[in-house]
This record gives C-alpha cells, sequence and structure tokens, in this order.
C-alpha cells in the first residue's frame, strides 16, 4: 500500500460487515483512548493520532480489521479486534512501538491480497467514505476534470478502446451501449446507475458505494457528460441502508462544491443525481422492471424494442450502467485506455469484483484480473474449503447462472469461457459448495427465490417456475418420480426459449446445470430415496452407523432436543421420537457416523 | 388483494391524517412519487391500512387500486401491523449453504411464527429476506437495525429469548 500519511492514523473497517463486528466499538475505543492518553496533540507529529472510519477493504471474515499507519513506517493490520484490545494496541504498539504480534494479521490474510488487483477497490478502505475532501485528497474527481477537456465523443472513444464490458452480468460493451443512447433523438435524457443489487450472494455494488460513494458519483458524471444526459437516478435497493445513507451525503456534499448540479466544476455541463430506493423486488435489477419502478410503477419488465437507450425513463432516451461499470471508469479517464485494456483477456478486459462466500475459508470481496482460473479464485485468494472437506461445486452468477464442479477448476474467469462452461459472469456472487452441500437442494433453493421473485407478467416464467418448484420439492421429499428429470429438463427449456425478461430467461439454469454435473444426485433421490450429501432432512435417516462412530459424544452436545443418549465409550443412539430433524448432529459430526 | 386487509380497530376511531398529508404535499410536483410516498407513510404509521391508502390516493389523485397494485408488488410494502422487533432471516445463497433454514426453525419454535407472520402479541414479526449483503458472515440475521453474523443455530435462540425478555 502507498498510502501515507503525517501523523498516526487507524484505519477501521467500518462497511456492512465491520459495523456488525462491532466497528463502531472499535472507533469509540480508539478515540477515547487517544483522548485519555493526550494523542490527539496536532502540535505533535508523534502524539497526534486519529481514527478514520473506511470502506470494506474485502475480508469481512476477520472484521474487526483496523490498520495502524504510523509515518515513516509500514502499516500493520490488526484482524478480529474488539474494543477490548484496543488499549493494549495504543500502549504497546503507537506508544511503545511494538508490534501486537498475537493479533497481527499473518500470512495467510496476506495470501488473500496476493492475486488480486485492486483497482476499483484500490481505495475501498482507505478513504473516509463520508468525507469528500478525503476523496478528492487521493486524486479524486481528478478523471471527470480531464475528461471535461475532451470531447464527449473523445470520451466515448477511450472507453470503447478499453474494452470496458457491463458488470452487471451480461458483458455488453459500455462505449457501444453509450453510443445508442448518445445518438438517438432527444433533448433530455436520463443515466441511471443500477444499485438493485438482487442477487443472493453478491454484495459487490454495497461495498463499492458504502466505501466509496464518490467513484461511483464521478463515474456517472463521465458517463453523463459522454452521453449528454442532465439528469440521474441512482437506483439502489431498500436493503443496504448504509449504502443510502452513504450516497445521499456523498451527493450532498458534492452539491455544496459544485461537482454535482448547474454548470459541472465550472463548466457548461450540467448534471443532478438523485438517489432511488427500491422496495424490495428482485426483478427491478432487469433495466426495464427498474425504469418503470422510478417511474412509481410496478415494476414489471417492458418488451424490448424498444430499448431504453430509445424510449427509456419518462420515454426519454436513457442509459442504464451497473455500479461496478461507474466504477471503473475514473481510472480509465485517467490512466488511459491502453492502461485498462493491458489487464485481462483478449475478449475481457480489466478486473472484476466477486463476492466470494459459502464454505471457504476467506469469505469477502475479491477484485482479480479477467482471466484467473477458477481454482485460482477459491483456493489461492479464497484459501480453499474449510473443515477439510472436499471441493463438490461453485454457483457462478446467483441464481440466474449457473454451477460448475472440480473438472472445471482450470476454466478462466471471462465472460465468454463461462458461458462456454453453463455458467455466466452474472454480477459478480461466487458460492462455494462442500460434499455437504446437496445440489437438489440447492437447485431447489434458486428456484424458490426466482419462483417468488418471478413478476407474473408472463406465463411461462409465472406458471413455469411454480411447476418446476413442486417436481423438484417432491424430488427433495423423497417423492420423487421416474420422469421428473425429464420433465425438468424439458420445461426449463420452454422457460429459457419464451419468457419475457432475464429473470425467465435464466431462471432454469441452477436446476439444468446441477442436472447436467450431478445427475447421479437427482437419480439417488428419486430410485434409492437417498440424500448423498445428506442435506434433505426426508431422506436421512438419523441413524448412527457403528463402525464409523468413534465414540466421541459430540453428536450429544450437539442435539438441541437432547435425542441422542451417549456415553463415555459407547455408540451413540438417536431417540427417532425425539429427533426433530434439525441435522446439528451431521453438520457437528467430525466422522460421518450418521446416515 | 385490497380484500386482504384485515379490518382494523383504526376503522372506527378518529385517524391523524396530518402526516399523511404532509409527506403527499412534500411529493405534490414529483414524477413517480408514489414509492417514496408509500415509504415515508409506512415509516410514519408503521403499515398501509385501508383508510390511509384512500387518503394516500386522493392526495395523489390517483385510484386506490392503483396504489394497491404498487403496495402488493414490493415485499416491503405491508397491509398488516407489524412487530415490534422484525427479525429478518437471510435466506441468501451464502446463509442458505451455511444452515440459515434452521434459524428460521428455530424462530417458528420459540415464537410460533412463520415467515411474514406476526406473534400475538405483536412483539416479533419473522421476515425471510433474499439477501443482506453480509455473506462474508453468513449465516446472518437482522434484528431491527442490528446485525448478527456467524450465528450457530442455540446462538441465535439465545438471541431471540433475550429480546423476549427485553420489557415492552
Amino acid at each position: 500500500m502507498s498510502y501515507t500519511t503525517d501523523h498516526v492514523e487507524v484505519h477501521v473497517c467500518m462497511g456492512t460487515a465491520g459495523v456488525a463486528s462491532g466497528g463502531h466499538e472499535v472507533m469509540d475505543a480508539l478515540n477515547e483512548e487517544f483522548e485519555k492518553r493526550g494523542l490527539k496533540n496536532a502540535e505533535s507529529k508523534e502524539r497526534n493520532c486519529s481514527a478514520k472510519q473506511t470502506g470494506c477493504r474485502g475480508l469481512c471474515a476477520r472484521d474487526v480489521l483496523i490498520d495502524v499507519y504510523i509515518p515513516g513506517k509500514d502499516p500493520i493490520t490488526y484482524e478480529h479486534v474488539t474494543a477490548e484490545m484496543v488499549p493494549t494496541i495504543v500502549e504497546e504498539h503507537i506508544v511503545n512501538g511494538n508490534i501486537v504480534e498475537k493479533w497481527a494479521a499473518k500470512a495467510d490474510y496476506f495470501q488473500f491480497y496476493d492475486k488480486q488487483k485492486r483497482y476499483v477497490l484500490a481505495d475501498c478502505g482507505r478513504v473516509d467514505p463520508e468525507s469528500l475532501e478525503d476523496y478528492m485528497s487521493l486524486g479524486g474527481y481528478e478523471a471527470i476534470k480531464k475528461a471535461l477537456t475532451m470531447t464527449p465523443e473523445q470520451v466515448i472513444d477511450e472507453v470503447k478502446k478499453s474494452g470496458l464490458r457491463g458488470r452487471g452480468g451480461g458483458g455488453f460493451p459500455t462505449g457501444l451501449k453509450w453510443t445508442f443512447c448518445r445518438n438517438s433523438p432527444g433533448d433530455h435524457k436520463y443515466l441511471i446507475c443500477n444499485a438493485d443489487e438482487g442477487d443472493p450472494g453478491a454484495f459487490m455494488d454495497r461495498s463499492i458505494i458504502e466505501g466509496n460513494p464518490h467513484a461511483v458519483i464521478e463515474g456517472m458524471l463521465i458517463a453523463g457528460y459522454a452521453i449528454g444526459c442532465d439528469e440521474g437516478y441512482i437506483y439502489c435497493r431498500a436493503e443496504y441502508p448504509l449504502a443510502i445513507e452513504r450516497v445521499i451525503k456523498a451527493i450532498k456534499d458534492a452539491e455544496k462544491m459544485g461537482i454535482l448540479g448547474d454548470k459541472v466544476l465550472g463548466t457548461d455541463f450540467h448534471f443532478k443525481l438523485k438517489l432511488k430506493e427500491g422496495a424490495g423486488a428482485f426483478v427491478c435489477g432487469e433495466e426495464t422492471a427498474l425504469i418503470a419502478s422510478i417511474e412509481g410503477e410496478r415494476g414489471m419488465p417492458r418488451p424490448r424494442p424498444p430499448f431504453p437507450a430509445v424510449k427509456g425513463l419518462w420515454q426519454k432516451p436513457s442509459n442504464v450502467n451497473n455500479v461496478e461499470t461507474f466504477a471503473n471508469l475514473p481510472g480509465i479517464i485517467l490512466k488511459g485506455s491502453d492502461w485498462y485494456a493491458g489487464i485481462g483477456t483478449e475478449k475481457s478486459k480489466g478486473t472484476k469484483i466477486f463476492a466470494l462466500s459459502g464454505k471457504v475459508k476467506s469469505t469477502g470481496l475479491v477484485e482479480v484480473p479477467m482471466g484467473i482460473t477458477v481454482r485460482e479464485l477459491i483456493f489461492d485468494v479464497g484459501g480453499g474449503i474449510p473443515k477439510k472437506r472436499k471441493f463438490k461445486a461453485v454457483q457462478l452468477g446467483g441464481p440466474s447462472g449457473g454451477c460448475l464442479t472440480p473438472d472445471h477448476l482450470e476454466t478462466p474467469i471471462d465472460y465468454d469461457s463461462l458461458i462456454a462452461a453453463g455458467a455466466m459472469m452474472g454480477s459478480g456472487g461466487v458460492v462455494v459448495m462442500d460434499e455437504t452441500n446437496c445440489m437438489v437442494n440447492v437447485a431447489h433453493f434458486f428456484l424458490t427465490f426466482t419462483q417468488r421473485e418471478s413478476c407474473g407478467k408472463c406465463i411461462p416464467c409465472r406458471i413455469g417456475t411454480k411447476t418446476m418448484l413442486d417436481i423438484l420439492a417432491r424430488i427433495t421429499n423423497g417423492e420423487g418420480r421416474e420422469e421428473d428429470i425429464q420433465n425438468l429438463l424439458d420445461i426449463g427449456q420452454d422457460i429459457k426459449t419464451a419468457s419475457l425478461c432475464g429473470l425467465g430467461q435464466t431462471a432454469p439454469n441452477p436446476v439444468l446445470t446441477t442436472i447436467k454435473y450431478f445427475r447421479h444426485e437427482y437419480e439417488a433421490h428419486i430410485r434409492d430415496k437417498k440424500c448423498p450429501a445428506r442435506e434433505c432432512a426426508e431422506l436421512i435417516e438419523f441413524v448412527v452407523v457403528d463402525d464409523r462412530c468413534k465414540k466421541c459424544g459430540i453428536c450429544k452436545k450437539a442435539c438441541p432436543v437432547d435425542a441422542i443418549t451417549w456415553e463415555k465409550g459407547t455408540v451413540a443412539y438417536i431417540d427417532k421420537s425425539k429427533c426433530v430433524k434439525c441435522r446439528e448432529c451431521i453438520v457437528n459430526c467430525p466422522f460421518n457416523a450418521i446416515d | 388483494m385490497a380484500n386482504d386487509v384485515k379490518e382494523t380497530e383504526s376503522a372506527n376511531k378518529e385517524i391523524d391524517f396530518t402526516a399523511c398529508d404532509e409527506i403527499c404535499e412534500k411529493y405534490k410536483d414529483w414524477k413517480g412519487a408514489t414509492i417514496p410516498v408509500l415509504q415515508q407513510v409506512q415509516e410514519a404509521y408503521g403499515y398501509l391500512f385501508s383508510e390511509i391508502v384512500e387518503r394516500i390516493a386522493d392526495n395523489l389523485n390517483m385510484s386506490a387500486h392503483q396504489i394497491y397494485g404498487v403496495i402488493t408488488f414490493y415485499a416491503q410494502f405491508y397491509t398488516q401491523p407489524r412487530g415490534k422487533y422484525i427479525i429478518r432471516v437471510c435466506r441468501g445463497t451464502a446463509c442458505h449453504v451455511q444452515g440459515s433454514g434452521r434459524i428460521s426453525e428455530i424462530v417458528n419454535e420459540e415464537f410460533h411464527i412463520r415467515n411474514g407472520e406476526t406473534s400475538a402479541d405483536l412483539k416479533f414479526t419473522l421476515e425471510e429476506v433474499s439477501c443482506i449483503g453480509a455473506c462474508g458472515m453468513a449465516p446472518v440475521i437482522m434484528i431491527n437495525n442490528k446485525t448478527y453474523g456467524n450465528l450457530k443455530p442455540e446462538e441465535a435462540r439465545k438471541i431471540f429469548r433475550d429480546y423476549a425478555e427485553l420489557q415492552g
């Protein structure tokens, strides 16, 4: 990290995960400790300490994370920090100059960052997201200044040359999309930032907005100038209260500084920006549904054409891009398209942010160059699978995407390779599954979600997903029929072909890919009435297998209803009349001894 | 689904519409104000009962049916009273594979409510939400605005019981 300060500065991670893990308490403890020890003295370099809140730096699993910056020394990171640890860290490290090794981040923390290339997220974790001055002191709003000295056509050209593709999932070339809207006749055009990140398992957009809201605003200014928009909306889902709060503050601060509003930075470019809060509907991530929602209607998709570039918000030409796409723009303008095009693969340029979660050691937010393999992402960056379990599958692209298996570990992550392998980039959710996850159950889970979120406008999606869900439900309940797999394949294909919008067109993907790669699990559920991963409770017998039981008694401790009898040196026994099938014994047994 | 709206006691009482009228007035000249108006009225009144919906419709010069169309489309509008503590159990993918289904069951075991339901004493409402976006600390729940992560089932039960003991 090249960040330097002229005084002692402690950065506290205050993203959603940081706050939930006690970030505010750590921040308060630091300030209290500085106050108590007279370390807030602006006159003296050594005795001038400050605590600063920053956004997500990625490794949420180790929150609260703090970085201690002492001028002239390398920054030191501490993990799992609590308010109680603060006095020791201040005393030992800041006052006495001895790093508190037992709490300092070790090699495995830095391994998480080794293969990452953090460009878009570079300032997340360094900049105070609630301070415009801080953003500007790190070079913020220099890109829009530069863009304003270029013609709009030159800006579009630069973005085209960079090879940037939409980060919302589709991967459409951004510069080309802008051209459509720019060339569309109309005196009033809208720019929309899609921050309705509804994919379960994805939190990239939330982290960017929470961590560096001004970067998104700057990206929107660049796009607005290039396309010729004078008004913009950020449509953010209501489930992200912290992101909303920070973006509203950022907009107000930028207006005060003359960066937003009439005559942006003293030029003839005008750009008004508003925040619109969603109200809980996944389908609003689809651009025409999102537009309907901003207009105050039910957020249902409209048939395209006409595309939003021709008739969008209030029937005016509109351009919709995703948060991450906007956050990529300042770097492209400042460092140039050649720099950007030098990262990634031939057809997928730059970096991609992924939300890494599920059965992986280092869960969190990562930014990697396009073209990195699935293996590198899960095992090198993510640190592999915890509890010495085996990697089984990874779901890429959320409920619209597909799963990949151990055979796909060498697949490079770029738009085209993933589609060829049967998954998709999607917005960037990566959920890792181990041998204890049942793939039929996972498919059922995703379809439950898309079925509930189907807006009901078109029949294939509304009724098709319901029918598929009913079939999956009976398979996981042990009532599957021989013809069910073929029916799922047929209906799935029909829904994909005939649905109106992206939600329906992709909804069957998780079912189709799990059948493709894990057909034997479906067959085991249907024919043998067994769930090989032992996740579907109706198909588990809950009996202890004598020769696998090591008589350790862990299951007895785990059972919440006292259904297990065990004494030292005996095999455990499960009383089925008391058992509520909660699976706690199975989850906790280290020897897979319960079937 | 207007007929789903339960007849409330408030039908017989005088309802103070001042806050509702003020919110509508504030958004009078906005295009597409329906959603922010509904959000703020709900914030002020707790939920969207039939009288208030009629009032909003009058104020915004829309039909109540149009307003109900919007209300029923979005998950975050409510036509029923809600509990003092909203337990949001994240059912996102990451939480699912880490066993969040069990946490919903514990809520049911403790308070006898399922997704969308409110306990009879109006203390707890259970909401299964698709993703809170804190997957790094799955499984996650929120109780009102406080987030709890990396939960084991029995830890969750203890947290619920602590809330149940809170007065009021």
